[in-house]
């Protein structure tokens, strides 16, 4: 019993956290462009553009 | 990753975004290029590319004109268009209005459903008490904030005294919630805040699918809109010139028309000799020469010399504004049309709402008291609330238009698949719709020779014939002959002089029926003809549509006897000289007559006939009014999209029925286990996401439904 103390909260936190990364990145645009970053991961990367 | 770096060297004071809509990008490549391409123009700074929308945006300096970034994409290979906003109003916070909603309630449903689980494996007492504390505790914040899509939609109907699918799943989630309360608070049994939440997730889901489908098309369909003369220049009294919009422009004015724009606003030519393409507003395939005096109309495009017109009438006065408004009275049939889901709805509301009641004054007549009662009808509620209804449409019809898009076409909702579906007769524009609507040039008769000076000179023209002849022969690897002193002649064609003697190209001197122009060297002339080629796959199209009982037509507004061949190699009906009333009144009388017709166009004179056939498809180099008047639009050159489009809406309202069927067969087995007052939470559970993974699991049949 005493472990609920926790771990319930600890569950619920992790779910909240996900939550809020969900909602970041909607915030941030992450959904904007589906089928492009499907396309990008195939360009290849330049020498003169390389990161 | 891929993105540009950003440079440093340009203050941010003088900076500027531009958005432009690349219609023609189609893989990982082409964004690649352009991006980099962009990138490498001194002035800008940045460039990114949406896929999806088929957009770039780019930040530039301001001293780099739209203009210049326009050619410097066309130059990287891709024909792009500045666009000021989107014209289709971007409204796509719905659909985030309604995923924030999912994600909260998916939230809710997993927490939830982790302590419901150790309750139903046996917790009592204490830890059972704490378990549905804690459930009110996630549940009553998660159902008030992603149930307010439906709340709200369900005020909305009650005030207008009407009813909805909203209306019972509402009283069936707060029902839900409150009893669960009570239950909590009293050390019951029983919480049915899983039950409720879960709801919630899986009808949200439905709407979101439904949503995220719409702003999909609406976005792909928003690049290819606005080419169309949407300003012109217009020059004052003193000389100078600007630029107008469309909506400013007032009679009076004069309005200059370079070569290859199309007309704002209807006027009188003042000065200078041209020719002009109808066909977006007639249909009629010929240029049309005009000279001073001649009245001509917005939409048209100028193909030969600079025009000044005067302008008699613009904005909402103009013979386009006309068929705008013609277009408009066309869609309220349209508008009527009632979706399969709303109809089912109209039928399930009323009848879930008195099973509810009859259940709760059943077993109050039964002796069972209010409290039992009232659960036992909250129950009925819940386990009938329509979870497989409310996916059974949406998860089909996303899945259907998903498959369609891949191959060409673009959907804009699933009302337009429902009536896709019902159509029973096809008609069909000619120009750029059968056709494809750009001259092709027979060249096979020219010698090396005469192709190197046709290329030479064609290419220093705007004209489309012009640009007909030199894109046939580039692609033919001809080499330019180096003819010198090139020079564009109004209204006779393209002149130079190649080893000392003249060579033009140029109208030839005796009219001739079909388009053509004459290639001349020193003396002697050669003609080269002019054919606007059927799409190759037209015969198949009509073929397939006439196996699944449909049959096609031609209705165009070109001459007779240009319409009667295309007819015949197609062996259809026909019916030429049509102006766009006559073409709106050939489908109402179709439809009076019991009659389904889906009309097939690209015009602004088809718009009319769009918007009022019982359902329409305009191919992607169609005028804006059309594409927004369709409910489809498909790219490229085939016309096969306009046959697998009926042929897979048949098989997506298929899927449909099947869903219904399966969702009403659920009914029937849950509703006397909710009857009898038989339905735990965990039943409720069980049932729910079980019919939901059924019918979505039906509709993914349809993926590879457009292959």
């Amino acid at each position: 019993m005493s472990g609920l103390a926790f771990l319930i909260p600890i569950a619920l936190g992790m779910g909240l956290l996900g939550l809020a990364g969900f909602f970041w990145a909607m915030r941030k645009g992450q959904f904007e462009d589906l089928d492009g970053a499907a396309q990008r991961i195939l360009i290849d990367d330049e020498e003169e553009d390389e990161q | 990753m891929n993105a540009p770096v950003p440079l440093d060297t340009f203050d941010a004071a003088v900076l500027k975004d531009t958005r432009f809509t690349v219609p023609g990008m189609r893989c990982a490549g082409c964004i690649a290029k352009i991006e980099r391409g962009l990138a490498d123009l001194p002035g800008v700074v940045s460039a990114r590319v949406n896929f999806s929308s088929k957009r770039v945006a780019v930040r530039h300096d301001t001293s780099l004109g739209e203009q210049a970034l326009v050619e410097a994409i066309a130059a990287i290979g891709f024909e792009a268009q500045a666009v000021a906003d989107n014209p289709l109003a971007r409204d796509d916070k719905e659909t985030r209005t309604l995923l924030r909603a999912l994600a909260v309630a998916g939230f809710g449903m997993m927490n939830i459903m982790l302590l419901s689980v150790s309750v139903w494996s046996g917790a009592g007492g204490v830890t059972r008490d704490l378990f549905h504390w804690l459930s009110a505790l996630i549940a009553i914040p998660v159902v008030a904030y992603a149930g307010r899509p439906f709340f709200a939609s369900a005020a909305m109907a009650l005030r207008h005294r009407r009813t909805n699918m909203d209306v019972p799943i509402s009283i069936g989630v707060l029902l839900a919630v409150a009893l669960s309360i009570y239950e909590t608070a009293t050390g019951g049994e029983h919480a049915y805040f899983d039950g409720a939440v879960m709801l919630l997730f899986f009808l949200l889901a439905g709407r979101a699918l439904d949503a995220t489908m719409r702003d999909k098309t609406r976005a792909g369909i928003g690049a290819l809109l606005s080419r169309m003369g949407r300003s012109a220049t217009v020059l004052d009294a003193d000389g100078t010139s600007r630029t107008v919009s469309a909506q400013d422009l007032e009679p009076g004015m004069l309005m200059l028309v370079p070569a290859g724009e199309a007309l704002a606003a209807d006027g009188v030519v003042e000065e200078g000799a041209s020719t002009l393409d109808n066909s977006m507003l007639t249909g009629e395939s010929a240029a049309q020469g005009v000279a001073a005096g001649e009245t001509v109309y917005a939409g048209a495009i100028n193909l030969g010399n600079p025009l000044n017109v005067r302008v008699t009438a613009a904005a909402s006065d103009t013979a386009l504004a006309e068929i705008a408004r013609l277009m408009d009275e066309a869609g309220q049939s349209r508008s009527q049309y009632v979706r399969i889901a709303d109809r089912a709805s109209r039928l399930y509301a009323p009848a879930v709402h008195s099973l509810a009641l009859l259940a709760f004054i059943g077993w109050m007549l039964a002796g069972a008291g209010v409290y039992q009662s009232l659960v036992i009808a909250i129950a009925v509620l819940i386990i009938t609330c329509p979870c497989a209804m409310g996916l059974a449409v949406p998860a089909a019809q996303v899945v259907a238009s998903g498959a369609l898009a891949k191959r060409g076409l673009l959907v804009k909702d699933g009302s337009a698949l429902e009536r896709l579906a019902e159509v029973d007769l096809a008609l069909f524009d000619k120009t750029g719709t059968l056709t494809l609507g750009e001259p092709v040039p027979r060249l096979d008769h020219l010698s090396p020779d005469q192709a190197g000076v046709a290329l030479a000179l064609a290419r220093n023209s705007r004209h489309p014939l012009s640009r007909g002849i030199s894109g046939a022969l580039e692609r033919q690897g001809v080499v330019a002959a180096p003819v010198e002193h090139i020079r564009e002649q109004g209204g006779r064609g393209v002149v130079g002089v190649l080893g000392g003697v003249e060579v033009a190209l140029e109208r030839p001197e005796s009219e001739t029926a079909t388009l053509s122009t004459s290639l001349r060297i020193g003396d002697a002339g050669v003609i080269i003809a002019f054919a606007d080629p059927v799409r190759s796959d037209a015969q198949e199209v009509v073929r397939v549509l006439a196996q699944d009982g449909i049959e096609s037509r031609i209705v165009s507004g070109d001459r007779a006897a240009s319409v009667e061949g295309v007819a015949r190699d197609l062996d259809v009906a026909w019916q030429a000289q049509l102006l766009p009333d006559d073409k709106l009144a050939l489908l109402e009388g179709l439809k009076s007559a019991g009659h389904r017709p889906l009309m097939i166009g690209d015009g602004i004179n088809d718009g009319p006939a769009l918007a009022a056939a019982h359902a329409s498809i305009a191919p992607g180099s169609a005028s804006d009014v059309s594409q927004q008047a369709a409910d489809a639009v498909f790219l490229g050159k085939a016309l096969m999209p306009v046959s697998l489009a009926v042929g897979v809406a048949r098989r997506t309202m298929r899927i449909v029925r099947q869903n219904f069927a399966f969702a009403i067969l659920y009914n029937v087995v849950a509703l006397p286990i909710a009857l009898a007052g038989m339905v735990t939470p965990l039943i409720a559970a069980l049932a729910m996401s079980l019919s939901s993974l059924v019918v979505v699991g039906n509709s993914l049949r349809l993926a590879r439904a457009a292959q």
